[in-house]
């Protein structure tokens, strides 16, 4: 097989490639690694590429399966991102603050991927910390979405935060990727870029090893480029973790087996309240015809009511950086990262902390500190946890009725890069079908479904119940089929 | 709530991150066009409304109260801007 037929590979064609002995790990590794070299220079993926031992751990899976030791992810090829801690690698959350952090330890998430046969590509790119939505808050600049518009050059955003992630799979660069959502970050990239992404139900995945932004929002998951190899690979990132007290202790299903199995029968909700004002024609388009193929599917469709949905994001802009403010304050150059002189301990932390963090961070950083600060706490912080009880009883309520929701994953296409980031609510915006889940603690999945006017990659988002991927899987699978979404970018890098 | 440039300087002193001065009036103006924004979270009546706290319901798991992990102190420190004897480097502390 040439290089550019083993990049192109589903997750689960090269499982059974490598199973069929038709190639190897290391051939496989080769021909990524190959890919990543000629397009990172363009598309800014990556922003560590880690050959050598991405050759050796290929290398030891091939000899693990010739001595029928093959795990589920035996020879995978993967891309990580850099959010997750990887033994002696470096990890920087696309910050200049832990800039030659090399983490003594593993991520919970990454070492099971590794128990399971994969190989790691390298450390992909996302915004700082993972705050942002289109990749351009990154200390290594923003990443390039493979996709153009039709006839236009203009570079595009992949989304963000796990934007590096979503534009490798998208790019052929690696067979799956790691993510994670705290507000959107794994499906709104996903949806800018063609490609699958799940943000599991909170406590599915391990956050020990995890760089921890809004420690009750953070939840890891993968970006793929079918829902079936989405669901081989959330299968491996999943399971009890005593090292992070909010780990579910639960069963972990063979989500794969839910792909595929019919969705007859299942009831469906179309929330009113995400029909929002300025929803672009082609948006709405696009979600009346996943309700169409669901019907068709002989699913059931309801109409229901989130009635605090407006109030997820300003409620979650609460939540989140008062939450980070209290993550980010390990950050004081004493222990790890950078250190910037200036005489007293008050000011080597002062001028740490302005160097090292971005804009976007310390903005974050200042409003959850405001928040939280004495006299601020109960107008503020107290009344967006009890926001957030509205939204999640609004989910519990319509859970009695249906047994998911669909709504669409974005309220755009992706945007041209610089677009945005003048106005930090205009971008905020970018989460506001996604936010609610992060706070309700739900799974969601973004699948592609169509293109936009100009050619660019459109996803819908399937909503369900916690604990029950599967079926937001057999749902995923059912709108993927029909959909018949096939297109990929056209290479220009 | 405006919050003017004097809460900024407080703000920014409590997360320990310098502003110039030059910028603290564009962060004011910043912070206080997000706050104002989420002040419609007002519109929300949330009397007698349990704050949530977690997504998990369960307790926080217990376990025995037992060394599970340690001896790594060169581990620990690898990553220090500065070490030395097997102790962090910081700037004095006491005078």
């Amino acid at each position: 097989m040439s290089a550019s037929d083993l990049t192109g590979l589903t997750l689960k064609g090269a499982v059974e490639g490598l199973s069929s002995k038709t190639f190897s790990a290391e051939e496989l590794a080769r021909a990524h690694l190959d890919a990543i070299a000629a397009a990172n220079p363009h598309l800014n993926a990556f922003v560590l590429e880690t050959p050598e031992k991405a050759m050796e751990m290929a290398k030891a899976s091939d000899a693990r399966r010739a001595k029928g030791e093959a795990g589920p992810l035996e020879g995978i090829s993967l891309g990580i991102k850099d959010l997750f801690c990887t033994e002696g690698v470096e990890s920087t959350a696309a910050s200049k603050i832990l800039k030659g952090f090399k983490p003594p330890y593993e991520s919970t998430v990454t070492a099971n991927l590794w128990r399971d046969g994969a190989v790691m590509l390298g450390k992909l790119n996302m915004d700082e910390f993972a705050m942002g939505s289109s990749n351009e808050t990154s200390a290594f600049g923003p990443v390039t979405n493979p996709w153009k518009g039709k006839g236009s050059n203009q570079a595009l955003t992949p989304g963000g935060s796990s934007g590096g992630s979503a534009a490798a799979v998208a790019a052929d660069l690696c067979l799956g990727a790691t993510a994670t959502d705290t507000g959107g970050s794994i499906r709104q990239p996903a949806s800018f870029t063609g490609t699958v992404g799940i943000k599991p139900t909170y406590g599915r995945c391990s956050r020990w090893g995890v760089v921890a932004f809004a420690s009750s929002l953070d939840q890891a998951g993968p970006i793929a480029k079918t829902v079936e190899d989405a669901a081989i690979l959330l299968r491996s990132m999943s399971g009890h973790d005593p090292k992070d007290s909010t780990s579910l202790n639960v069963e972990v299903p063979d989500f794969a087996s839910f792909v595929g199995k019919s969705v007859k029968g299942l009831r469906i909700g179309v929330p009113d309240e995400y029909r929002i004002e300025g929803m672009p024609e082609e948006i709405a388009k696009l979600w009346d015809q996943g309700v169409e193929w669901l019907k068709a599917a002989g699913c059931e469709i309801k109409r229901v009511s989130l009635p605090h949905t407006k109030y997820a994001l300003p409620a979650y802009y609460i939540v989140a950086p008062a939450e980070a403010s209290s993550n980010l304050a390990r950050y004081d150059g004493m222990r790890y990262g950078l250190r910037e002189e200036g005489g007293s301990l008050t000011n080597v932390y002062e001028n740490t902390r302005a160097e090292g963090f971005g804009e976007e961070v310390k903005r974050r950083i200042l409003i959850g500190a405001y928040v939280l600060s004495a006299g601020y706490y109960d107008a503020y912080y107290l009344k967006a946890q009890k926001v957030r009880r509205r939204i999640a009883d609004d989910f519990d309520a319509v859970f009695q009725e249906v047994d998911a929701l669909l709504t669409p994953t974005a309220p755009s296409a992706a945007f041209a890069l610089g677009d945005r980031n003048a106005d930090p609510i205009a971008m905020y915006l970018n989460d506001v079908f996604t936010v609610t889940v992060n706070l309700a603690g739900l799974p969601g999945i973004s699948v592609p479904a169509g293109v936009s006017g100009e050619g660019l990659p459109l996803g819908l988002q399937l909503i369900g119940r916690a604990l029950d991927e599967g079926t937001l899987f057999s749902l995923a699978g059912a709108v993927e089929e029909a959909a018949a979404f096939r297109a990929k970018p056209q290479r220009w890098w | 709530m405006a919050i003017d440039v004097d809460t900024v300087r407080k703000v920014a002193k409590l997360a320990r991150i310098a502003v110039p001065e030059a910028r603290l009036q564009a962060l004011s103006q910043e912070l206080s066009g997000i706050l104002a924004w989420i002040e419609q979270l007002d519109e929300v009546d949330t009397d007698g409304v349990e704050p949530m706290t977690s997504v998990v319901a369960a307790k926080l798991p217990l376990r025995e109260d037992v060394v599970t992990d340690g001896g790594k102190r060169d581990a620990v420190l690898a990553n220090a801007p500065k070490a030395d004897k097997g102790f962090f480097v910081v700037p004095k502390v006491v005078e």
